[in-house]
């Protein structure tokens, strides 16, 4: 029997074959620790009576949620992590450079076939590198800083084979939305996902990392893409033989195939406030909005921006909306920056904001009251994220969003 | 003994305790805010020895383990639902709080009922009604025997 994908990146990490079920103790390449989580993870690896840290330059450390702070206890957060940086030698700590998950392969830690744990769930965005990474608890983190090690339960795969040509207003979003509505919110619940087929082949890393990121929200413990020649250029490394190797059997044992057709897609959202309840935007269009909020780890990358910005070229936002860019990290907001991007948004009204997770998790500027409707990029769009639990969040594609900010109501790009 | 206090599917992390409480340094300071958004009474009502009892994929969403924690510190003794999202899982066992799967006890109970939990025997009893639940991995019921993952580890 041939191996799934996640089966091949546990089998190498641990030197012997593993398949779906097996329980292992695999030693972990990179984990990071955001700063909500700090002191938490902190005091748990004091509690369990740690004097090292088991690798200093495996452990990074990343301020995002709460940057800049907006309330008087944030800063805490940071002085923490500073201080048990300081204590343990720990050299990767980025204090103002973006958001944890764009960070972590961006910034050259996490590569093909790499295992990493982070204190976010969003961690599994780092399957469009094909590397296995997942969320986990701050008591499991504190274990791996003091170990080095975690236990895990190889998963089972859902391989998902996506062919075709996407239509021009569909993105990697509304991809991803609709297997999400198709699965539902725990439909892929302890269980890996696999995104193959031309359609994602031809995609880029920054579209794949869309799809990983929100695997989470179907319950899945990784959303894995096999690497290819653009997952090693975007990771700075050669397509080597070891590299890949990183690819699924053809006789591998899946618990279920899922056939898409990328032609029969259209732009989707996920309405209030359960992120499977998916509807086709064409079923929405009309719908009055407050503000929308492009960013955010899921949607906040360069092509992102670019996407709107093609949009909103010219244009001006409608006059009762707001819309909040934020760029997902330092390198994309500078990017931005150079090429003209950030200029045509801000013509068009938009406020820019400085690189974190902002609106995403109900901390930065943007925060609504009662009734308000919002139209966002991000993840998740449970009851009193933004704001409220009246808040009306619906999630969208960038491209969706730019149109949705020039109307007014709610538009198909 | 202990009350039932029954929640829906899909309850996710951010319903159980929201992010603008996280920042509270303690457990104890962010439990008066548990199930804020869902039952604003529920602190105030559940005591030690209750249970939560819920729907499919209790504690989906983010890896925050202060979700757990809440419901340990206002002395819930178990969470018994029909699936549990993979991360509030974990947490659960490496912080010594019992998770159960039962997929009939929640369509056969009432908010409020008083029932009765066997964790060894893996047998729930409420009223005349008994209900045999899923036991764990053994590696799990290891660290929960233990009382969690920092007892697990100093061991």
């Amino acid at each position: 029997m041939g191996q799934t994908l996640i089966e091949k990146i546990i089998s190498k990490n641990v030197g012997h074959p593993v398949k779906a079920g097996d329980i292992v103790t695999v030693n972990v390449d990179y984990c990071m620790i955001d700063d909500i989580m700090v002191p938490f993870a902190v005091q748990k690896f004091e509690e369990m009576g740690f004097d090292k840290v088991w690798d200093p330059d495996k452990v990074v450390l990343i301020y995002d949620h709460f940057l800049p702070a907006t309330q008087v206890d944030d800063s805490r957060h940071f002085r923490v992590g500073d201080e048990f940086a300081r204590k343990y030698d720990i050299k990767n700590v980025h204090r103002t450079d973006g958001i944890c998950h764009q960070l972590m392969t961006e910034a050259g830690y996490v590569k093909p076939g790499h295992i990493a744990f982070g204190t976010d769930s969003h961690t599994v965005t780092y399957g469009c590198v094909g590397a296995f990474s997942t969320g986990i608890g701050y008591t499991e983190m504190a274990g791996i800083l003091g170990t080095g090690q975690l236990w895990v339960k190889v998963p089972e795969t859902i391989k998902i084979e996506i062919d075709g040509t996407l239509p021009g207003n569909v993105t990697s979003k509304d991809i991803i939305l609709k297997i999400i509505g198709d699965l539902t919110a725990s439909g892929a619940t302890y269980q890996s996902i696999e995104f193959t087929g031309s359609t994602v082949e031809a995609m880029s890393v920054a579209s794949r990392m869309t799809m990983s990121n929100m695997a989470v929200e179907a319950g899945a413990k990784c959303g894995l893409f096999v690497p290819d020649d653009k997952t090693c250029d975007y990771c700075k490394i050669d397509y080597s033989d070891e590299v890949k190797e990183l690819v699924p059997d053809n006789d591998a044992s899946y618990s279920r195939i899922i056939r898409l057709r990328a032609e029969d897609m259209v732009p989707v959202m996920a309405c209030p406030s359960l992120v499977d309840n998916i509807h086709p935007v064409s079923e929405l269009a009309g719908i009055k909005v407050d503000q929308v909020f492009l960013g955010s780890c899921t949607n906040g990358r360069l092509e992102d921006l670019r996407t709107a910005a093609t949009i909103l070229k010219g244009k001006k936002v409608a006059p009762f909306v707001k819309l909040i860019v934020t760029p997902a990290s330092r390198k994309i907001y500078r990017e931005a920056l150079a090429d003209g991007t950030l200029e045509i948004l801000s013509d068009a009204g938009a406020i820019i904001t400085t690189p974190g997770c902002g609106l995403c998790c109900g901390r930065g500027g943007g925060i609504l009251s009662d009734d308000e409707v919002v139209v966002a990029t991000n993840n998740r769009n449970f009851l009193g994220r933004m704001g409220t639990s009246k808040v009306q969040i619906y999630l969208a594609s960038p491209a969706t969003a730019a149109a949705t900010a020039v109307a007014g109501v709610i538009t198909e790009a | 003994m202990g009350k039932i206090f029954k929640f829906n599917k899909d309850v996710d992390t951010d319903q159980i305790i929201a992010s603008q409480y996280l920042l509270f340094p303690t457990i104890d300071e962010m439990k008066a805010h548990t199930f804020e958004s869902l039952n604003s009474d529920f602190a105030s009502l559940v005591k030690p020895g209750d249970f939560v009892v819920a729907d499919e994929n209790f504690g989906c969403g983010s890896s925050r383990e202060q979700a757990p924690s809440v419901l340990k510190a206002l002395g819930v003794k178990a969470v018994i639902a029909k699936s549990f999202a993979r991360i509030f899982y974990r947490n659960s066992i490496n912080i010594g709080m019992p998770v159960i799967v039962s997929k009939e006890l929640y369509d056969s109970v009432s908010e409020g009922d008083e029932m009765e939990l066997d964790l060894k025997q893996g047998i729930i009893t409420v009223g005349e009604k008994t209900f045999q639940c899923t036991k764990l991995p053994a590696k799990m019921q290891e660290i929960l025997d233990q009382g969690g993952l920092i007892a697990s580890l100093n061991n």
